[in-house]
């Protein structure tokens, strides 16, 4: 390699991990020199994180049923595939998560839709007998029926791996617009905690991640497209920002 | 009966679809016509050639001729944030800035990023993939992603907000 320049294609097969040890080290001698190439090639892999990052949980999930069905109902030679199987390769690794995002400021607001959040928290989960409407066993039940309810597509997001199961999720008056959801995830030792899911109220824009306390409860809350999301429950800020991390996610897809 | 050899490619194309139309069921409706396509045409397949790139360029030809223009993904302009505030999580934010900024490429651009980038093809597997020359997608990608850059940073065309 010509010490002197670097290609544009150096640059590109060197972010996607295609270059040879050797001449990845050589590359990494040249960046040192360069600041201003070597922060377009971070940006660049900062680019392949994010992607990872924001899809990646794609492929955990189970497949629709009718995707499963459509390889699963025609039948197939085994023997056909098995030259075939010396060219395939698997793309494997998750990559770890990338946010370790902090809230750095806990700010005393009074919002309206914060506010109807915390309080409809408060309300169901110290219930016992009747905590949801509709239990997570009708899962895509409770969701479409949500989902039509709110006027937009709902997914609920698996928050298992924080050690939440959902529980099942109501129906709930909203703001001047009309309903709201409200979704139940408990942990093994019974803590709780909500989602809680309106129409977004007039006037609000795409606003940022906030976190409001409402009477000791942390209430984690965002907008997006037309409805607000609040998350509510959890003590530990960090632990409730990546559960709204998960949670922006699912809804999001 | 084994699972059936498309099946471990399945994850991987909902994934890609998903990033590129950024609709859950426009995407499962795309792999259930690619695998559908893809079994009707096995014959055609190449034994020893790669299934998985196959698969993506089943995906890719019934993306570009089939799926109407208005289902795409609408390139939106960005807008500028309206929080000046810094009661938010940063990385929040750079995750949804990210996003939109996606958003705002190109479909050729998306595609090529989302290709090599998140799906891991080879530089020939690509080319393969979107019927270009590997040079040709080689400087897509360079564009791509000093495209994807700029609208990160705010530094081009529509304006999207520093973050930091």
């Amino acid at each position: 390699m010509n010490t002197s320049t670097l290609s544009e294609s150096e640059i590109q097969a060197y972010v996607d991990g295609h270059l040879s040890p050797e001449h990845s080290a050589q590359v990494e001698a040249y960046l040192a020199e360069h600041p201003d190439i070597d922060k377009r090639v971070k940006s660049y892999q900062e680019q392949n994180r994010m992607l990872h990052g924001l899809f990646d949980h794609v492929l955990a999930e189970p497949l629709p049923d009718k995707l499963a069905a459509v390889t699963a109902r025609k039948s197939w030679h085994k023997r056909y595939w098995v030259a075939a199987m010396m060219g395939w390769f698997i793309i494997g690794g998750l990559t770890g998560y990338l946010w370790r995002g902090e809230v750095t400021h806990t700010v005393m607001v009074s919002v309206p839709f914060a506010e109807r959040a915390a309080i409809a928290h408060v309300v169901y989960t110290a219930e016992m007998l009747h905590p949801v409407e509709v239990g997570a066993d009708q899962d895509s039940h409770l969701v479409q029926w949500l989902a039509r309810r709110l006027g937009h597509p709902l997914h609920t997001p698996d928050l298992s791996k924080f050690g939440y199961q959902l529980m099942g999720g109501r129906l709930l008056p909203g703001n001047s617009k009309g309903v709201a959801a409200q979704f139940m995830y408990q942990t093994t030792v019974g803590r709780r905690l909500t989602l809680y899911i309106s129409v977004k109220d007039k006037g609000t824009g795409q606003t940022a991640f906030r976190i409001a306390d409402q009477d000791g409860q942390q209430v984690m809350y965002w907008a997006e497209d037309n409805l607000s999301f609040a998350l509510i429950g959890e003590t530990d800020h960090q632990r409730l920002l990546e559960m709204a991390q998960v949670t922006y996610q699912a809804m999001s897809f | 009966m084994s699972d059936h050899p498309f099946n471990e490619h399945i994850p991987a194309l909902r994934r890609y679809a998903i990033a590129l139309l950024r609709d859950r069921s426009l995407a499962d409706d795309l792999v259930q016509d690619t695998l559908e396509r893809g079994l009707n045409k096995l014959s055609f397949f190449k034994t020893g050639s790669n299934l998985r790139a196959w698969l993506f360029t089943i995906m890719h030809n019934l993306f570009v001729n089939q799926l109407p223009q208005s289902k795409r993904w609408q390139h939106q302009s960005i807008e500028e944030s309206d929080t000046g505030s810094n009661d938010f999580a940063d990385e929040m934010l750079t995750t949804r800035d990210f996003m939109q900024a996606l958003q705002a490429l190109s479909d050729d651009h998306r595609a090529t990023i989302l290709l090599i980038g998140l799906e891991q093809l080879t530089y020939e597997q690509a080319a393969k993939v979107l019927n270009l020359p590997v040079g040709t997608v080689m400087s897509r990608l360079a564009r791509a992603r000093e495209r994807l850059s700029l609208l990160m940073n705010g530094d081009a065309g529509p304006q999207l907000r520093r973050v930091k």
